[in-house]
């Protein structure tokens, strides 16, 4: 027998349609304080394992290398240096809104001043010619603060 | 005490932009027949089947359960691993401890996907925390966009020495069927490319890819049986680190390197340069095929772009990388890294056509996954 549905063959395509999925995170305590100490102090929180004495940003419960609880907390301040960045060029769609993002856009890991691992974030230069590995850096804050990781706006080189 | 294995048979499809001829079972199928064909087995040999994709990718999360008709796991114990884009590594790892356990003779893994019915940079993203990271992190590309930066700052390196390891790669294809590109260029096509992430640009950049690959794990008793010439498995080493993306240790690459040494000393490999005859890497792009060579031993830090200039890796080299075309030349996810394993058997198994490596005795597969999981495999002709 040829194709059953009559005529020749052929393949469709079948879309989800156009639903979105909203999710709600919690955060859990330290995440909150990180998040409120950017809202509310206009500062970056850490915190240090009291087994290895490594300085973690953003803060959280376990260190993972020595698998204990952490609450010995660190004000980090605002400035560090970066650590490695890249420039993106692509507008790739972000998960968020369905919508592509702007481009071009410079994504950092800055290592703040007393920290052992990186926060990630914006700089607010986009031309590669004018960034370096290893510059200087300061957080800058938005007026209105909402206690999320964009209360820091993006990063300058100082 | 493990028991030895042996990979004894490889099934992939001809891997593309968009099977739109296929959904994700009939592809799956093709590749496990043709594994099947390539070990002159049938389905009633396998005893266990392992299978695994980035499973949110065509937003079906119980793919173990939905493939079966395809993945000829009817009825039969079968178990989905999913760890990224080194799935196809630990898809490897698990069908091996099957084996090797004494559990099970025969097993088969499956690794697959369809990244033509998703957006693969949107899907990937999510792997990023969604409160602190994800807002930051450039897609797949990101990172190892950033992490080339600061090797270029640090060892005077240039985008031309990671342009090199595209061409090797993207000209080794020509000489694989299976490959999805298969165009010639040059370090000048690669300079031209469009810049996606800097300093990483389209020609330095893995495609999206539909395809599957099947791989055929056997016991001791059994491999011989079923072909003349198994792949035993030596060694496998996995090392998984944080989830925070700011976490990374770029300068010492800790999970590279802890993998790589792991799976050496099993394997009692002192100097991989001299002693691994072949290595399909998980290069997801180009700059990788740079800085990884370094982490892994093969030399020492800076120094792998005069090794590069001098075509040592290319495939008349002492040490030739990805005589498949790699993952630059065909990157269906789920199934990326279960294709490294499946290649490098294929050498081992003198299978690989006009690929072939001459005299293949030790080969390397290597997986990789975007929270700096890697995953590594020794193969040899002779037991361990």
């Amino acid at each position: 027998m040829g194709a059953p549905a009559g005529g020749e063959k052929k393949l469709l395509e079948i879309s989800s349609g156009e639903a979105e999925h909203v999710y709600y995170w919690h955060c859990g305590y330290y995440m909150s304080q990180f998040l409120l100490g950017l809202r509310d102090r206009k500062t970056i929180l850490g915190i240090k394992c009291p087994r290895c004495g490594r300085v973690y940003v953003p803060p959280r419960e376990v260190c993972g290398r020595c698998f204990v609880t952490m609450d010995e907390w660190v004000d980090l301040g605002t400035e560090g240096y970066i650590y490695a960045f890249t420039v993106v060029k692509l507008p790739y769609i972000d998960p968020n809104t369905g919508k592509p993002i702007k481009v071009p856009r410079t994504d950092i890991y800055v290592k703040l001043d007393g920290a052992d691992t990186c926060l990630m974030h914006w700089l607010d230069e986009t031309d590669e010619k004018k960034i370096a590995v290893g510059a200087r850096v300061k957080a800058v804050f938005k007026k209105r603060r909402r206690g999320t990781i964009h209360d820091i706006e993006y990063f300058k080189q100082i | 005490m493990a028991r030895r294995t042996a990979i004894v048979g490889v099934g992939q499809t001809y891997h593309t932009s968009k099977r739109k001829d296929v959904n994700g079972q009939e592809l799956i199928n093709e590749a496990v027949k043709r594994a099947l064909e390539d070990a002159n087995l049938t389905l009633k040999d396998i005893d266990a089947i392992i299978i695994g994709n980035m499973d949110h990718f065509e937003a079906i999360n119980y793919v173990d359960c939905w493939s079966v008709d395809g993945s000829g796991a009817f009825m039969k114990p079968i178990m989905k691993v999913t760890t990224g884009g080194s799935t196809g590594g630990t898809l490897g790892a698990c069908a091996y401890y099957h084996v090797a356990s004494g559990f099970f003779d025969v097993v088969m893994a499956i690794g697959w996907e369809k990244n033509s019915e998703s957006d693969t940079q949107a899907a990937i993203s999510t792997c990023a925390d969604p409160i602190l990271e994800r807002d930051f992190f450039g897609g797949a590309i990101g990172p190892n966009a950033a992490e080339y930066a600061m090797y270029m700052k640090e060892y005077g390196a240039t985008q031309e020495d990671a342009a090199r390891v595209a061409v090797r790669d993207h000209n080794n294809a020509l000489n694989n069927p299976y490959a999805h590109l298969r165009k010639f260029i040059t370090v000048e096509d690669v300079m031209n490319s469009p810049m996606l992430c800097w300093p990483i640009k389209l020609l330095d950049s893995c495609p999206r890819s539909d395809g599957a690959c099947a791989v055929i794990y056997a016991s001791e008793d059994r491999a011989p049986k079923i072909t003349p010439k198994p792949a035993w498995v030596h060694a496998t080493a996995v090392s998984h680190d944080y989830v925070y993306f700011g976490d990374f240790d770029w300068e010492a690459m800790p999970t590279l390197e802890a993998t790589a040494t792991r799976v050496y000393k099993r394997a009692g490999i002192t100097n991989p340069l001299k002693e691994i005859d072949v290595m399909e890497l998980y290069l997801p792009f180009s700059t990788c095929g740079v800085i990884w060579m370094e982490h892994m031993w093969v030399c020492s830090r800076g120094e792998s772009p005069s090794l590069i200039r001098r075509g040592v890796f290319d495939m008349k080299g002492e040490l030739p990388v990805n005589p498949s075309g790699g993952v630059l030349s065909t990157n269906p996810i789920g199934a990326t890294a279960l294709i490294r394993i499946g290649e490098a058997a294929l050498q081992v198994m003198g299978k690989a056509g006009d690929r072939q490596v001459s005299n293949v005795k030790t080969a390397m597969a290597t997986a990789f996954g975007s929270c700096y999981w890697f995953e590594a495999t020794i193969l040899r002709a002779t037991k361990p």
